[in-house]
């Protein structure tokens, strides 16, 4: 269960960064700028490795007692980080695989409209929804 | 309130104009103006309106509940038909015509009272709003008739008249005058508030210059409840839209803004309507947005880019925020770029919003991009979400349709599907919008079909592919013992793997023979017991295979005897100079090529190096290549396969070798290879392997032998194609029994090895432990 999701764009500042339980937000906030490390390790460890869609997703970045940091890069250099509860039963890696891909998704629609300019938070409503819909699904 | 009886077509008739002038949506009270325009509508002198409207009890109310607002209608018929107004009246006038309201509107709702009596059509006639274009020409106009929209909100409702009466035009075209009418207002009224509609009837030309004051007044409009202008434009047939459409998409934006004020009335009227579709567009508007989206992109059939689309609706000054709503909206299979379909989608939203009225959080079905080939209704239900771009699949928030959610699954699972199979164009079948679209889709999807000899062009690629895809198949099924990572599927199914593979092993087939690592995995195998016995055996074979070969094609298991007939027979037809050449190279490396591999996991070349030895064996035969490579162009041709050319080449080689070297013994490759096979349990299933790759071959041979007789070069094109078609789909069937057959005695010496291996493990001393 997704209690937050944050899309970092290739600077490391949010681009949007939502979480589900509305309190304590900011404690996921700072999960989410640790695990930014992590991911900037793994993102050089790879080195001139072939950037395909497996190496996109990251995978588990670290965890702590409560919840697992999830991380996933695109080839530009976006990341998106998921932190999901530990306590719900362990989720497979297939359904954090296809939520990635899915906000990847949704992250791309929301670059196709010309209205958005890249750099932007994103407010769009869809990929709300999207998010929502990842939250409520997964918890 | 006394108890109100209401017929059938009375009580369907009522609560439509109640839905409709329950524009919020409240199902319980209507809003006063709305309720004030359709009295008014009714051309009833305003006393007699104020009388209905105390009698019905909403001024005692203050509000018009359902039940006063049935009632008020019940009274306006009832005034209508010129009965006194009493508050029993209502019950006690039997067989009370309908109220009409508005000389045009009168003429819908008497067809609305027909049709409630019969049907529900009569939602047509509220769907006549036309949302006024996008402000665009507010932009240049300034905001000037925001102003006199407002004054006009409030003159509007205190005008008794019907604000259909036009001098100019009959009733039936009274719409056309609601449309000067919005102009009008917005010329006329730049100094003073609305009066009514009175003064909207000013020339037509005046409307135009006031046309973009218009549309200002209308978007200021929109908020206020709609205006008699409006509601007769509700009632009024789309033609009088589209009338004031024309001309005014023919001049300027401003005469747009006015229809498009127009339209947006009786776009919330059609919100209002239980029955109609509020958003729906009408034909006028349609044929406005079509001649907008001609400015941008004069091919009607294509694109509109983002940045041009962005340019266009940024004019009308709504927040980007929002217009990025309407962008998610409306660009329905998410590439950037509008259709027809979808730019008036996203047209008819900003028309809405600048009017006042919400962005829906879904797509309304009624602005859903048409399939080409589907009937509306289909597309409106199909539509969903937010469909993936460039081959991601989205899935659509929840608020979209119905339709939409199980459409946006289909399409992560056609995303995924389409990565798994490795379509090269990303994009999956969407519902696409325009045709356009769908062909493009088609295009790219039969572009990705690699494997489609539909064409002699094709064939060679196809041929490649498949021969590749063998390959590649048998190759990466070593490289599963080799490596752990990768999954048959995902080597099998990878085509641009197998594109890059297949140049890579036409390479290695033509030149790369000597080196053993090019065309299959096999080198890699690190079975020394393999490499041990397959090679000596190879060789064995190879020489055992030479010799029998050469004794005489005939002698090979059933297959092969037609190996001779199509080195023969093809001989004179020679299509493809270039597969000669290859073919050359082929055969040139061939040779040296078979000592070199003792891989047993390519069977091609192990063919290959059957066919070399038997070359390499007999200068004679060396000679004959170029006899081969006649025979195997003919022969390629004519199976249009590159598999069956590799085999047919080593098949050719050795059918031509085995007539030249007819002296020495022929015997079967089967039977001779069998002794030499019992060295190792690899050669073994090398033997049976080899065996059913010779048979294979010879079933290949004997395929390629029926292709030969087909004459190419006859001008019977078609013929020919569908024969080749016929051709590759057989050889297609055998190459994928080949290839099955193959995997499985891969898998088999897999299985061999690990056994092997284990074996070895017990074997070694316990001080390894």
């Amino acid at each position: 269960m997704a209690v937050c999701v944050a899309v970092i764009a290739k600077e490391n500042y949010p681009l949007y960064i939502r979480s589900a339980p509305t309190e304590n937000e900011l404690k996921f906030h700072y999960m989410v700028h640790t695990s930014l490390d992590v991911v900037d390790e793994k993102i050089s460890a790879m080195g001139k490795a072939l950037v395909d869609q497996r190496e996109l997703y990251l995978g588990l970045l670290y965890p702590t007692e409560d919840y697992k940091v999830y991380g996933y890069v695109t080839n530009s250099k976006v990341k998106f980080v998921m932190v999901v509860d530990s306590s719900n039963t362990a989720l497979r890696d297939n359904e954090i695989r296809s939520m990635f891909r899915k906000l990847h998704n949704s992250y791309t629609d929301v670059m196709c409209n010309p209205f958005y300019n890249p750099g932007d938070r994103i407010q769009s409503r869809a990929f709300d929804n999207m998010v929502t819909s990842m939250m409520i699904q997964v918890c | 309130m006394e108890g109100l009886t209401l017929s059938d077509a009375e009580q369907k008739y009522y609560s439509d104009l109640f839905s409709y002038c329950d524009i919020e949506s409240t199902k319980k009270v209507v809003v006063n103006g709305r309720v004030l325009e359709l009295f008014r509508a009714a051309q009833l002198p305003n006393d007699v309106v104020l009388q209905i409207m105390e009698l019905c009890g909403a001024t005692r109310l203050g509000y018009f509940g359902r039940s006063q607002f049935y009632i008020a209608l019940k009274l306006v018929a009832v005034a209508q038909s010129g009965f006194p107004l009493r508050v029993e009246s209502i019950n006690t006038v039997k067989d009370l015509p309908l109220p009409r309201f508005v000389a045009s509107k009168n003429e819908q709702e008497s067809r609305h009272a027909a049709s409630y009596s019969s049907d529900s059509e009569n939602q047509g006639s509220y769907s006549g709003v036309i949302p006024p274009p996008p402000g665009r020409g507010q932009v240049k106009k300034g905001s000037i008739s925001h102003d006199t929209v407002q004054p006009r909100t409030t003159a509007d409702p205190q005008e008794p008249a019907s604000p259909v009466v036009s001098p100019q035009q009959s009733p039936p075209t009274s719409p056309h005058t609601w449309r000067k009418h919005n102009r009008h207002p917005s010329g006329g009224n730049s100094e003073r508030p609305l009066a009514g509609p009175g003064p909207f009837w000013s020339p037509f030309g005046e409307a135009q210059s006031g046309g973009s004051a218009g549309d200002a007044v209308w978007s200021g409009h929109s908020p206020p409840p709609p205006q008699e202008n409006w509601v007769s434009f509700a009632d009024t047939p789309p033609t009088s839209t589209l009338l004031t459409m024309h001309p005014a998409s023919a001049q300027d934006q401003t005469t747009v803004r006015t229809v498009a004020s127009a339209t947006t009335a009786n776009e919330i009227r059609r919100q209002s309507s239980s029955y109609d579709d509020p958003w729906k567009i009408t034909d006028e508007q349609r044929q406005y947005y079509v001649n907008q989206f001609k400015t941008i992109q004069p091919d009607l059939n294509g694109f509109i880019p983002g940045s041009a689309a962005k340019e266009f609706f940024t004019k009308s000054k709504l927040p980007i925020l929002e217009l990025s709503h309407i962008w998610e909206l409306s660009d329905f299979d998410k590439d950037g770029a509008l259709t027809l379909d979808e730019f008036c989608a996203a047209f008819h939203l900003v028309v809405a919003r600048k009017n006042g009225y919400d962005l829906p959080e879904k797509l309304p079905e009624s602005l859903m991009p048409k399939l080409i080939d589907l009937e509306d209704s289909a597309d409106v239900g199909d539509q969903p979400g937010e469909v993936g771009y460039s081959g991601s699949p989205a899935e659509a928030p929840p608020s979209k349709s119905p339709s939409m959610p199980s459409l946006n699954q289909t399409w992560p699972e056609l995303n995924q599907s389409s990565e798994d199979t490795a379509i090269v164009h990303p994009v999956p079948i969407r519902m696409t919008p325009s045709k356009i679209h769908m062909q493009e889709m088609e295009l790219k999807r039969t572009g990705s079909d690699h494997t489609n000899p539909t064409s002699p062009l094709l064939v060679k690629p196809s041929d490649l592919s498949e021969e590749n895809k063998i390959n590649s198949s048998v190759k990466f099924a070593s490289g599963n013992t080799v490596a752990d990572g990768y999954s048959s599927s995902d080597s099998f199914t990878s085509d641009p793997e197998q594109i890059g593979s297949n140049v890579t092993r036409q390479r290695s087939h033509s030149g790369t023979s000597p080196d053993n690592a090019a065309p299959p995995p096999p080198p890699p195998r690190p079975q020394p017991s393999h490499s041990r016995s397959s090679s000596l055996d190879m060789n064995r074979t190879f020489t055992v295979t030479t010799g029998q070969q050469q004794a005489g094609v005939v002698a090979h298991p059933p297959a092969v005897p037609p190996r001779p007939q199509p080195s023969q027979a093809p001989g004179p037809v020679v299509h493809r100079p270039v597969d000669a050449d290859g073919l050359i190279t082929h055969t040139s490396t061939s040779p040296q090529q078979i000592p070199e591999q003792p891989n047993f996991a390519d069977f091609s070349q192990f063919e290959v190096f059957a066919a070399s030895n038997v070359n390499e064996e007999q200068d004679e035969e060396v000679e004959k290549h170029p006899e081969v490579l006649p025979v195997e162009k003919a022969s390629d041709p004519a199976s249009s396969l590159r598999v069956a050319k590799t085999d047919s080449k080593i098949e050719e080689k050795t059918a031509t070798s085995a007539p030249a070297n007819v002296s020495k013994g022929t015997t079967p490759l089967a039977p001779p290879p069998k002794p030499v096979r019992r060295r190792l349990k690899s050669e073994d299933e090398l033997r049976p392997e080899v065996d059913e790759h010779t048979q294979k071959t010879g079933v290949l041979a004997a395929v390629l032998a029926s292709q030969p007789s087909i004459p190419r070069s006859i001008g019977k094109d078609k013929k020919a194609i569908q024969a080749s078609i016929r051709r590759n789909k057989e050889t297609n069937t055998v190459l994928a029994r080949l290839n099955s057959e193959l995997q499985q005695q891969l898998k088999d010496v897999l299985e061999e090895r690990i056994s092997l291996e284990v074996q070895l493990e017990q074997l070694r001393p316990f001080s390894h432990l």
